[in-house]
C-alpha cells in the first residue's frame, strides 16, 4: 500500500470516527427536542419519529405549571447574583493583584484553601443563619449566599488575569494625577473584559444549574427556581411528565445556549487564562 | 479606623534612622494597651484618640455580657432541656446549636476586635517614635486622607471579607465543630435534645463500627476509581479528538470544534436528567431499540456494576470539551518542526504521537489533570442526578451502590440527619483534595513567581 493510500484510509477512518462522535453527541439534544414535541406524555410512548408533531405541552407547562414564574425567579437571582458576585470579585481581585499591604498573602492563602472544603459542609450553618437573619425561604438569601459562595474561586482566577496586565499604563496614568478609581475604570477594566465577561456569565449561568442550595433556601412552591421545578418533573417514578419536562428544558437550554455560544470566545479565552495561573 | 492606624509605619521606617528607641513610643504603646486611645491621647492625637476610647468603651459596655453569655453557650451547648407535657412544650429549653452558631460569631468578632486593638497599640508606638524624631503628630485631617490613600486596598477588600466570613468561613468552623459533637438524629435533635461535645468519638466510629467502616471503605474505593476513570477517560478521548481534528487531511476543522463544544454549552443539570431518562431502563429509548432488535433490556442504573460503566460512559460526553479545547491550545502550540525532524529521521506517525506529541501535552496539562482529578472526586452532580446513588445497597449506611463521599454527605446531611458522621466524612475529603493541590499548586509556577512582580 503507498503512502498516499495510506494517508488517505485513515483520513476516510477519522472521518467515520469524528460523524460517528457528533451522532452521539447530538443524540441527546435531538432527543428531549423531539421529546418535547411528542404527542403523548409519558417517556414510554416517546418515539423518534411520533405520528406528528405539538407545541401542547410548550402550553401546558405555562397552564398547569408555575413555570413562568419559576422562569422569572431564576432570572431575577440569576441577574442579582451575577452583578453583586462580580463587582465583589473584581474588586476583591484588583486589590490582591495590584497593592501590597499586610495580610495579602494570608488572604490569598486562605482563598484557595476555602475552596478546597466541600461546598455543603457549611449547609446546616447557612440554613440556621438565614433563619437567623430572617431570609430564609427569599431570593436575596439565595443570592447573598451565592454571591459570597462565588468569591475565593472567582477572585483568584480573575486577580491571575490582572497580574498579566502590565502596570506600565497605570503608572502613566498614575503620574497623570488619576486616581484608584479612574484608572480601575479607565485602565484596567477595558484591558480585563474577558475575564470579567467569563466571571459575570459563570455567575449567571450559575444559578440556573444549582438546586442544592436552592432546595434548602427556597421552601415555598411560588419561590421555586426552574432547576428545582424541572427536577421534580422526572425524579418520579412513573416519568408521568416526561413530555413536559422535555418542553422546559428546551426552554432553559436555548437561551444558556445562545449566551455561551455568544460568548464562547470570552469563555475560552478566560478559561485559559485561568488555567494558566492555576 | 484600623486603616487609619496603618498609615504612619512606612513614613516612619522610611525616616527612621535606627538609633535609640525612644521612651515616648514605649509609654504611648503601653497607654494604649491599657485602653484604647490613651496613647493616642499622649500623642496628642485627641479627635483620634477620642474615638478609639469610645469604641473600647462600646463594645465593653454593650458587648461584655452577651459575649460572656455566648462563651458559656459555645463551652456548655446548653444545659436546659426542652420540657414537654402531653408532647406540648412547657419550657423552650437551650437550643444547642443556635448557641453554637451564635458563639461561633462572637468569636469571630472577638478576633476583629482583638485585631483593632493590636493595630491600636502598634499606631500609638509609631506615631510615638514620630513625635520623638521631633515632628509634629499628624492631625485628623491629615489621618483622613492617609485612610483614603493606603487604605483603598483594605476598603476595595472589606465587602468580601465580610461576605466571605458569614457564607463561607463561619458555616465552615461550625461544619468541621459538628464532627466533634454528637448532633444527630434520632436522639440528639435540638430543638428537643441537647448536643453535647464528644471529642474523637466520631471520628473513631467510622472506623471501629462495622456498619459505617463498610460504607466508607466500599464508598471511599468507589469515589476512587470513578475519579480516576473519568478524569483518564476524558483526558485521553480529548487528546484523541484534538489530534484527530488537527490531521492535515481534516477539512472543516472550525466545524468540527464547534460541533463538539456543543455539550458544554448546554446546562449541565438539564443534559444529566436527559441522559437519566435515554438510559431509563424500562422505557428509555435505547433499552426500548434493543427490545425490538430481540435483545434483553441493559440494567443500566438498576445493577450495581452496569450504574458505574454507565456513569463512567455518559461522563466522557460531559468531559470531552473541556479537554479538546485545551488539547487543541496545546497541540497548536507544539512546534511543527519537531514533526518535521521525526520525520525526516523516518519515524512513524504512531512513534510521533507515542513519543512527541504524549509526552509534550502531558507535561503542561499535568496540573489541570490533577485539578480535574480533584473536581471529579467531588462530582456531586453526575451522581445525584444521575443515578442518585442507586441502585440501593444493603450493606451500606444510607448510601447506593453509585454514590460517592460527596453525594453520600449530603444523604447523611439531608435526608437522614447524621450530621456529625457527615462532618467527619467531609473533614477526611478536605484533607485528601487540600494534600493533593496543595502539592499541584507548589509544583506549578504561578506560585514560585506570584509576587515577583514586587
Amino acid at each position: 500500500m503507498s503512502v498516499k493510500r495510506k494517508q488517505k484510509v485513515v483520513v476516510g477512518l477519522i472521518y467515520a470516527i469524528l460523524i460517528l462522535t457528533a451522532l452521539v453527541i447530538l443524540y441527546p439534544i435531538a432527543f428531549v427536542i423531539i421529546g418535547s414535541m411528542n404527542p403523548g406524555q409519558t417517556l414510554m410512548s416517546f418515539s423518534f419519529n411520533p405520528d406528528r408533531l405539538t407545541l401542547h405541552h410548550y402550553e401546558r407547562l405555562f397552564m398547569e405549571k408555575d413555570y413562568l414564574l419559576w422562569y422569572k425567579n431564576t432570572l431575577k437571582i440569576a441577574f442579582f447574583t451575577m452583578i453583586l458576585s462580580t463587582v465583589l470579585i473584581v474588586m476583591t481581585a484588583y486589590s490582591l493583584s495590584r497593592f501590597r499591604f499586610a495580610g495579602r498573602r494570608q488572604a490569598l492563602m486562605a482563598m484557595l484553601v476555602l475552596q478546597m472544603f466541600p461546598s455543603f459542609m457549611g449547609l446546616i450553618a447557612l440554613y440556621i443563619l438565614l433563619l437567623q437573619i430572617n431570609l430564609l425561604d427569599s431570593h436575596w438569601g439565595l443570592i447573598l449566599i451565592y454571591a459570597g459562595g462565588s468569591i475565593p474561586f472567582g477572585a483568584w482566577l480573575c486577580k491571575g488575569y490582572f497580574d498579566g496586565i502590565p502596570r506600565s499604563l497605570e503608572e502613566a496614568a498614575k503620574i497623570d494625577g488619576a486616581s484608584h478609581s479612574i484608572i480601575f475604570f479607565r485602565v484596567m477594566l477595558p484591558l480585563s473584559m474577558p475575564i470579567v465577561v467569563f466571571i459575570a456569565v459563570s455567575n449567571f449561568i450559575g444559578p440556573w444549574m444549582d438546586f442544592i442550595l436552592a432546595r434548602l433556601v427556597l421552601r415555598s412552591s411560588e419561590k421555586k427556581t426552574l432547576a428545582i421545578g424541572l427536577y421534580e418533573m422526572v425524579t418520579g417514578q412513573q416519568n408521568t411528565e416526561f413530555t413536559m419536562f422535555a418542553a422546559g428544558a428546551v426552554l432553559v437550554a436555548v437561551p444558556i445556549t445562545i449566551l455561551f455560544i455568544m460568548l464562547q470566545k470570552y469563555m475560552v479565552e478566560g478559561l485559559r487564562a485561568g488555567a494558566n495561573k492555576g | 479606623m484600623e486603616a487609619s492606624t496603618d498609615i504612619t509605619p512606612n513614613v516612619v521606617n522610611e525616616r527612621q534612622t535606627g538609633n535609640n528607641r525612644p521612651r515616648r513610643a514605649v509609654v504611648a504603646a503601653l497607654l494604649s494597651v491599657l485602653f484604647m486611645g490613651l496613647g493616642q491621647f499622649y500623642n496628642r492625637q485627641y479627635v483620634k484618640g477620642g474615638l478609639m476610647f469610645l469604641l473600647e468603651l462600646y463594645v465593653l459596655v454593650v458587648w461584655s455580657r452577651p459575649f460572656m453569655k455566648a462563651m458559656w453557650g459555645l463551652y456548655t451547648l446548653g444545659e436546659t432541656v426542652q420540657q414537654r407535657v402531653r408532647g406540648r412544650v412547657v419550657e423552650q429549653g437551650d437550643h444547642s446549636i443556635f448557641l453554637m452558631i451564635q458563639g461561633i460569631i462572637f468569636v469571630l468578632l472577638l478576633v476583629m476586635f482583638v485585631w483593632t486593638y493590636v493595630l491600636n497599640v502598634r499606631d500609638a508606638f509609631k506615631t510615638g517614635q514620630w513625635i520623638a524624631e521631633g515632628n509634629k503628630p499628624p492631625g485628623i485631617g491629615e489621618t483622613i486622607s492617609n485612610i483614603k490613600d493606603k487604605g483603598y486596598p483594605i476598603l476595595l477588600l472589606l465587602p468580601a471579607i465580610i461576605f466571605t466570613l458569614f457564607v463561607t468561613v463561619l458555616p465552615l468552623i461550625f461544619g468541621i465543630l459538628i464532627a466533634f459533637t454528637n448532633y444527630s438524629s434520632p436522639h440528639y435533635l435540638p430543638p428537643r435534645n441537647l448536643v453535647d461535645w464528644v471529642g474523637f468519638k466520631t471520628f473513631t466510629d467510622l472506623f471501629r463500627l462495622r456498619t459505617w467502616s463498610n460504607t466508607f471503605y466500599g464508598v471511599f474505593t468507589w469515589t476512587v476509581i470513578w475519579a480516576v476513570a473519568s478524569t483518564v477517560t476524558t483526558y485521553f478521548i480529548g487528546l484523541f479528538y484534538a489530534v484527530m481534528i488537527n490531521h492535515r487531511g481534516v477539512r472543516f476543522k472550525k466545524f468540527w470544534r464547534a460541533l463538539y463544544i456543543l455539550p458544554w454549552a448546554v446546562p449541565q443539570f438539564v443534559s444529566i436528567l436527559i441522559f437519566r431518562n435515554i438510559f431509563n431502563g424500562q422505557f428509555g429509548p435505547i433499552n426500548r431499540f434493543l427490545v425490538s432488535l430481540g435483545f434483553e433490556r441493559i440494567p443500566f442504573l438498576t445493577d450495581a456494576t452496569v450504574a458505574k460503566i454507565t456513569l463512567i460512559g455518559v461522563n466522557l460526553w460531559f468531559g470531552l470539551p473541556f479537554w479538546l479545547i485545551l488539547m487543541t491550545g496545546v497541540l497548536t502550540g507544539i512546534d511543527k518542526e519537531m514533526y518535521e525532524a521525526a520525520e525526516v529521521d523516518g519515524a512513524t506517525p504512531w512513534q510521533q504521537f507515542w513519543k512527541l506529541t504524549l509526552p509534550l501535552v502531558l507535561f503542561s496539562t499535568a496540573p489541570l489533570l490533577i485539578l480535574s482529578f480533584a473536581n471529579n472526586f467531588n462530582n456531586f452532580n453526575m451522581i445525584y442526578l444521575f443515578t442518585d446513588g442507586g441502585p440501593a445497597n444493603g450493606n451500606y449506611n444510607y448510601a447506593g451502590s453509585t454514590d460517592i463521599l460527596i453525594s453520600w454527605i449530603y444523604k447523611l446531611t439531608l435526608d437522614h440527619g447524621q450530621y456529625n458522621m457527615a462532618s467527619v466524612v467531609s473533614i477526611l475529603i478536605f484533607v485528601l483534595i487540600a494534600t493533593i493541590s496543595i502539592w499541584n499548586f507548589r509544583r506549578t509556577r504561578a506560585f514560585k513567581e506570584e509576587d515577583m512582580i514586587q
